[in-house]
């Protein structure tokens, strides 16, 4: 403000002082502000402790029942005794390889037939109209299905996921391929590099950052279908603990299921940002 | 190794691209190409270069390659087509990796293309940190440590702004000079062909015909003197009164489309 006084000032000195036009004088002022969002952690970290805070003050004063939402402190209580428990590491062990391997035979097999259609015509037409229509498929329709076939056990749960996953792994890998600028593939070409160099090479690193981003996708789709297999018939698992805690009554073990599954989405995206920070340093 | 391009007509669907064009080029000859936009020059190199089929005519070599040579015909690419997940060396590597070298010989070669390109120092950037004249002078050391028998330049500074044009324009004859290499060079920038070029293939609008082959007799390390200036703006008009009722027709049809 006060060097745009200033600037004011000496305009109108120099005015005086000699110059021959005798029109209205501005100085321009700055105009191109704002619209440009920038992160800022303390104030996250604020907004998730007033948010805490309010639910907290809320809960204490009673406008909030326990049995509707228990106040963080009764949630943090209840996570600590469920983490006490002794059948805790068998509950989060068996989400945690449920959604691992869904989503590793999953993807790569999404990977190995995306590829296949990014690179050769047969596979691109004879896969392209099934995986088209499976995609839409929300995968836990066919869990009864695959109930009926696998068992209500481990199989059934496993193979929702890998199905959830495959699709849209398909459908990443198969457009980060044929992303791939052509001009490189040309040049390859005029350099004499085999296939096998140019798949390598080439078309393998230039699709990493579709097929990355991908992954983060899956791992959403994957965490959600295993919450909803293991709420249709599981014994152990998060998504177990969470529907009995429901059916007892028990918001405190409930809201604190959520929390587990907040903070597993959570390490999932950090693993995954520190792939790509390590795959694609070129960037 | 001597290059003929005989009768190459070629056709996109039922556009005629090119039609009926031939010509020489001499092993050690820079020929340009040039022609108004869409005339089929790039089509015309792609083809030359083996990456495009033609619909007739064919492209014959003649002669044996340089000794060491690794692949004859040799591209440097309009938008550099760098692989930008590897380094200035990586790049250059990328077509020596694909021949089982003797030990050392890879390196070596590479030290020597990135040593003649200006590049020693920047052999572990990446092409994302580098400005587009180091990226084409990185697309030009990857040419030469295959060591081609013709290179096949398609606007190779057509990227790039006029000062960085200028600049790598003198290394590139620098290298033609030290290669003693043969080049055909398309271009739509007249002063372009007639610095670099020993003679200059001027194409007509769609579908590409030759329409006239003009020598350039001034050797190239005279042609920026001023005795020479006289000559080469006789040149100049030339090319651009051969080009220029061309390139006002081709205008008009794409502004019919």
């Amino acid at each position: 403000m006060s060097s745009a006084l200033k600037l004011v000032q000496d305009a109108s000195q120099r005015n005086s002082t000699g110059s021959k036009d005798e029109g209205p004088e501005a100085v321009v002022r700055f105009r191109g502000g704002g619209f440009d969002p920038r992160p800022n952690a303390w104030i996250g970290w604020a907004a998730i402790i007033g948010l805490v805070a309010i639910w907290q003050l809320a809960a204490a004063s009673g406008y909030l029942s326990p049995l509707v939402l228990p106040s963080p402190v009764q949630v943090g209580s209840a996570l600590l005794k469920m983490a006490a428990a002794d059948d805790f590491t068998s509950q989060v062990s068996a989400s945690l390889s449920r959604v691992a391997s869904g989503w590793l035979i999953g993807t790569i097999m999404g990977l190995i037939v995306g590829c296949a259609m990014g690179v050769f015509s047969i596979a691109r037409a004879g896969a392209l109209p099934i995986v088209s229509g499976l995609y839409p498929i929300p995968m836990i329709a066919i869990l009864p299905l695959l109930i009926v076939w696998l068992g209500i056990g481990e199989s059934s749960k496993t193979a929702v996921i890998v199905l959830g996953v495959f699709s849209p792994t398909v459908i990443s890998t198969f457009s980060a391929v044929d992303n791939v600028p052509r001009g490189l593939i040309r040049m390859g070409q005029s350099f004499g590099l085999s296939w096998r160099s140019i798949v390598l090479k080439i078309i393998l690193p230039g699709s990493l950052p579709g097929v990355l981003a991908g992954f983060r996708i899956t791992a959403a789709i994957a965490l959600i279908l295993l919450v909803s297999a293991e709420m249709i018939g599981a014994e152990y698992g998060i998504g177990a603990l969470i529907l009995l805690a429901g059916n007892l009554m028990q918001t405190d073990r409930l809201v604190a299921g959520v929390l587990l599954l907040s903070a597993t989405g959570l390490v999932i995206s950090w693993l995954l940002g520190r792939l790509e920070k390590a795959l694609l340093k070129w960037r | 190794m001597d290059l003929s391009v005989a009768a190459i007509s070629h056709w996109y669907g039922g556009t005629n691209a090119l039609q009926n064009v031939s010509f020489d080029v001499k092993s050690g000859e820079v020929v340009c190409l040039i022609g108004p936009s869409g005339c089929g020059k790039s089509t015309l190199l792609g083809i030359i270069g083996g990456l495009i089929a033609p619909s007739s005519g064919e492209v014959r070599l003649r002669g044996a390659p340089p000794a060491g040579s690794l692949n004859p015909l040799t591209y440097v690419f309009q938008d550099f087509a760098l692989l930008p997940w590897r380094t200035v060396r990586g790049n250059v590597a990328l077509a020596l990796e694909e021949h089982k070298l003797p030990a050392g010989e890879l390196a070596s070669r590479v030290g020597r293309a990135l040593a003649m390109c200006g590049l020693s120092d920047f052999a572990e950037a990446l092409p994302g940190q580098l400005s587009g004249g180091m990226k084409q002078r990185v697309g030009i050391a990857r040419a030469i440590a295959v060591t081609p028998a013709v290179l096949l330049l398609d606007e190779p500074l057509s990227a790039l702004d006029a000062q960085t044009r200028d600049l790598l324009i003198e290394d590139l004859l620098e290298i033609f000079r030290r290669e003693s290499a043969t080049g055909i060079w398309v271009t739509h920038n007249l002063d372009e062909a007639l610095r670099v070029g020993d003679k200059v293939v001027v194409l007509s609008r769609r579908p590409g015909r030759l329409k006239k082959i003009v020598p350039v007799d001034i050797p190239r390390d005279q042609r920026v003197l001023p005795e020479s200036a006289a000559e080469m703006a006789r040149l100049h008009n030339e090319l651009w009164s051969l080009i220029k009722a061309e390139a006002v027709m081709a205008d008009r049809e794409v502004a019919d489309v």
